[in-house]
């Protein structure tokens, strides 16, 4: 387990380790692009640009699919990691505040049962 | 993912969910064991809507409450955060329409803002309630998700990290 995490974070740090990986992953930040796209912002050959999303792929901070003849980059599953952590989040604030709403109701509810009582009397 | 952080079904509680709709929406849903225009009374009096909007958890105190329930009416909601100046929250409403729908925007962050909408359904004495957020673009709802500010952060460590160790190499 020890040994799975230290490779990893070693991959991770490669990967950051250079400055057009970093600058990728801000502009995949962005916006997905193709790896032409990437070539051409970061005026570098295919082949070069390719070897570097290859070295984000293997982090894990970058997926690629291939659709016809273009080959499309996107963030990778970490980014998913820190998105779904926000919607936990996220849902955590609503329901209690639903907790807190029902109870309102609730009283609402009773109010109107009571009033309604008195209105007949 | 914990498997205990999953709702479980309960008599008393409803589930609460959160989902990423499209590239710029998300949308929070919930049944009230309530007719709709109670829910919609809970939501439109400063004096009920204050009691259930801020979570104990959040330890922030409110400071005041000022809404406007109508087309073009403002809000504002300020609240004490140990710092000489409160944090507001404010917007005005674009569509109120009683017992079933109220639209506001968010403009505490500028231009630009995500434009809520909560629909309230009854049924069966019971309403369905959906909180739409829609940002103006999916750039504005990933920020707001964290996930670029959160990358160049954790950049930014990892930078500090680098040199760090950099330095400790050299040094042995």
């Amino acid at each position: 387990m020890v040994q799975y995490a230290s490779v990893g974070l070693d991959v991770s740090f490669d990967a950051l380790s250079d400055a057009t990986r970093r600058g990728v992953l801000e502009q995949l930040g962005r916006a997905d692009a193709s790896i032409t796209d990437l070539a051409q912002t970061f005026h570098m050959t295919l082949t070069g640009i390719r070897k570097h999303v290859g070295v984000l792929e293997q982090a894990g901070l970058v997926t690629t699919e291939k659709v016809g003849r273009v080959r499309t980059c996107r963030l990778g599953p970490r980014r998913l990691d820190e998105e779904m952590a926000w919607i936990e989040q996220h849902r955590q604030l609503w329901d209690s505040r639903f907790d807190e709403l029902d109870k309102v109701v609730e009283e609402l509810k009773r109010k109107e049962i009571t009033d309604g009582r008195k209105n007949r009397e | 993912m914990d498997a205990r952080t999953e709702s479980e079904p309960s008599a008393m509680k409803n589930p609460t969910a959160v989902e990423r709709k499209s590239e710029r929406e998300m949308v929070i849903t919930r049944t009230v064991n309530g007719p709709a225009r109670l829910v919609f009374e809970a939501w439109t009096k400063p004096e009920l809507f204050t009691r259930w909007w801020l979570p104990k958890s959040a330890g922030l105190k409110l400071r005041s409450c000022e809404m406007d329930v109508r087309v073009g009416g403002g809000y504002r909601l300020e609240f004490d955060v140990g710092a000489p100046q409160p944090v507001a929250f404010f917007g005005r409403y674009l569509e109120v329409t009683p017992h079933s729908r109220l639209v506001w925007t968010n403009d505490e962050g500028g231009e630009g803002g995500a434009v809520s909408t909560v629909t309230l359904e009854e049924k069966g004495g019971n309403t369905l309630l959906a909180v739409h957020d829609v940002y103006a673009s999916k750039e504005a709802l990933d920020a707001a998700l964290g996930s670029y500010d959160g990358m160049s952060e954790t950049f930014e460590q990892l930078d500090e990290l680098l040199v760090n160790l950099g330095a400790s190499e050299r040094r042995s």
